[in-house]
């Protein structure tokens, strides 16, 4: 897509009866994010009425309000227990669910091992820049350990969570991980995500450079977009290193992609055994 | 309809598809279960949609879900789920998402007793929420009633695209009575107002707009070609944030006025030989039938004891406890907990004029405690 098309595409589908700049900084990769699923929305040629985006809060939260989707941006943590509601009553709809790494998997987790497990037709995204942005760059369940971030000033001694594996592990119908910089990539399996029938999942590693980059001097923007370039490897090149190699690397690729029967669909055999059986 | 003999929880569910609820979300908590299991097996049957959520949060937030995508939808939990609920219903209140929570009061704090009756979750209905927003609530006090007040929750929550709360409790919520429901074409049910102007111009959050109930602007279900959007942050007309104090204050204005405007038709309540009373019982839910019964023993013992019952207990029906208790001497309170619409009732008519009747044991209060206290006033008199 040559560069003028791509932001007719991105025009097409942002809201332009909301006052732009938007709230995220400058050099922020959320904004990457929503130009891809943007452009993943458009190669499904989707109607944009049978789309809705569905956000928790946070920075990624804010994404739903600049496109002209059905949007709605809810309490943190539950953006995908209010889409399983709306899913079920509007199984035609692709609904796609936003967050970021503490809104998933902190106050989150239980919404979100459960939704995979369930499979819910929800194509959720999970911009995973292992930070609390918003309020300052506390620690995420993805903050690396022994890094500094706001609330641990003296180093962090947690583990991290690794999403797309407990995604696999909860019975998600797609999983894949790629990062900000790994545009193409990213928006691919955001397309096959969002067309996947059951609970698919993306992580999108990005970065926050305004907290947790300065708190530990990792440099400017570029600095972080170089060291997602440099410090990642595709799932096939990660199979030909060793552990020790592979410790710091981010693996980009698809984790799963299984035919499990989605969730609305099988309620819909519910409501016909159901009635079958209600019959005089 | 044939009589039944049916638990208020089931009665509860019965009225839930009577007022055309097509989606239930939920998790188990006694003694709300019931109304989650027959929902269960009623709602596939006539086309809606159950789901067990794995906890309060999710279920209140897959019901605010389910309503923005058109469904009349329903919860229903006890005290401990109700707490964890708080967040979501304050974003319905936030967003006018009309929807319904039954809470089957049971004693807390805490897990406290799950099997015994309460009533101490009455100001937590009203402010259980973080910030300033109108409630309804509603209390039944037979199984019969729980089906007539479900449907009124539906109807009450789409006309005012606002949360209501069923507040039961354990007593009512297990109770068995013989009821003869209504026919489903009989009851009048409220559907949602369908907007007149196109996307273009759609406003889903208009102040002061045109339409049968005031201030209320319709609703879209997502997917119907109106592509808006919603939010709990403060909002403006088209729903997108704002920190703006002059969009805001209309806003706060708007949804406390549809509420405050249309008391005739929120208010619901009893009365019963108030005119030539000199006391007056206000009671509510299960603990009204035992207030009944100790009206109609003093009355018949030659006391003036009127008696007033609260099927709606929030917005609190001020005007009419004002009128009631105007030439009044006294006036009696029982509540099962500490005191809690007492509160109201003290605010409105005088703290000199009332007498609170108390239990939180989980025990019922008796129609002999009550008969105690008025005997004890009328001596006073």
């Amino acid at each position: 897509m040559s560069e003028r098309s791509q932001s007719l595409v991105h025009r097409r589908y942002l809201r332009h009866s909301k006052k732009f700049p938007n709230v995220w900084c400058a050099g922020c990769g959320i904004g990457i994010v929503l130009g891809a699923i943007i452009r993943a929305v458009d190669t499904l040629a989707l109607d944009k009425n049978d789309v809705a985006m569905i956000s928790g809060i946070g920075c990624t939260g804010r994404m739903p309000v600049y496109v002209d989707f059905n949007t709605m941006h809810t309490t943190h943590g539950r953006a995908l227990a209010f889409a399983t509601g709306l899913k079920m009553v509007k199984p035609g709809m692709k609904v796609i669910v936003v967050m970021g790494d503490g809104d998933a998997l902190a106050i989150g987790g239980n919404h979100f091992i459960h939704a995979a497990r369930r499979n819910v037709g929800l194509a959720a995204v999970v911009v995973n820049n292992a930070t609390y942005g918003m309020t300052g760059g506390q620690h995420s369940p993805t903050t690396p350990w022994g890094i500094q971030t706001a609330t641990t000033p003296y180093g962090h001694i947690e583990q991290q969570f690794p999403i797309s594996e407990l995604a696999v592990t909860a019975g998600a119908s797609f999983v894949a991980r790629s990062t900000v910089y790994h545009v193409r990539e990213l928006e691919k399996y955001l397309a096959r995500a969002i067309d996947k029938e059951g609970f698919s999942l993306v992580e999108a590693i990005a970065y926050c450079h305004t907290t947790m980059g300065r708190i530990n001097r990792w440099g400017t923007t570029s600095d972080m977009m170089r060291h997602l370039k440099e410090h990642s490897v595709t799932s096939r090149q990660a199979k030909e290193m060793s552990p020790e190699e592979r410790r710091d690397m981010i693996v980009r690729g698809v984790f799963a992609d299984r035919d499990i029967p989605e969730y609305t669909q099988l309620y819909d055999q519910i409501i016909e055994r159901a009635q079958q059986e209600a019959l005089p | 309809m044939t009589a039944r003999l049916m638990q208020g929880d089931e009665a509860c569910a019965e009225g839930a598809v009577a007022a055309g609820c097509r989606f239930f979300a939920g998790y188990p908590i006694t003694p709300a279960t019931e109304i989650a299991e027959t929902l269960s097996r009623l709602l596939p049957r006539v086309g809606g949609k159950f789901i067990q959520m794995e906890d309060e949060i999710a279920s209140i937030a897959a019901v605010i879900g389910a309503s923005v995508g058109g469904a009349k939808a329903l919860t229903a939990t006890s005290g401990p789920g109700f707490s964890l609920m708080q967040e979501n219903i304050g974003y319905a209140a936030m967003a006018e998402i009309p929807c319904v929570i039954v809470n089957v009061q049971r004693l807390g704090p805490s897990t406290g007793r799950p099997t015994s009756p309460a009533q101490g979750d009455v100001m937590q209905a009203r402010w259980g929420t973080h910030g300033d927003y109108p409630v309804i609530a509603l209390a039944p006090w037979t199984v019969r009633e729980t089906f007539d007040l479900t449907v009124q929750a539906f109807n009450l929550s789409e006309r005012y695209r606002t949360p209501v709360i069923l507040l039961m409790d354990e007593l009512i919520g297990h109770m068995r009575e013989q009821v003869r429901l209504p026919d489903a074409d009989t009851l009048e049910l409220a559907r949602r107002t369908e907007t007149r102007v196109p996307p273009r111009w759609y406003k889903p959050f208009e102040n002061f707009p045109d339409g049968p109930n005031v201030n209320v602007p319709p609703l879209v279900p997502f997917g119907e070609g109106y592509r808006y959007h919603i939010t709990g942050l403060h909002h403006d007309e088209r729903g997108y944030p704002t920190d703006r104090p002059d969009e805001i204050r209309p806003w706060l204005d708007r949804v406390f006025g549809k509420i405050e405007r249309s008391l005739s038709d929120i208010l619901l309540y009893e009365e019963d030989g108030i005119e030539d009373a000199n006391i007056l019982v206000i009671a509510y839910g299960s603990t009204a039938r035992a207030a009944r019964h100790a009206v109609k023993q003093a009355r018949t013992r030659g006391s003036r004891v009127g008696f007033l019952r609260l099927k709606t207990i929030w917005p609190f029906a001020e005007e009419v406890v004002e009128r009631a208790a105007a030439r009044l001497h006294r006036v009696v309170v029982p509540e099962l907990n500490r005191g809690q619409l007492v509160l109201e009732v003290e605010r409105v008519v005088g703290r000199q004029k009332v007498r609170r009747v108390n239990r939180a044991d989980g025990e019922m209060i008796r129609p002999s405690e009550i008969l105690a206290v008025i005997e004890d006033l009328e001596g006073a008199v």
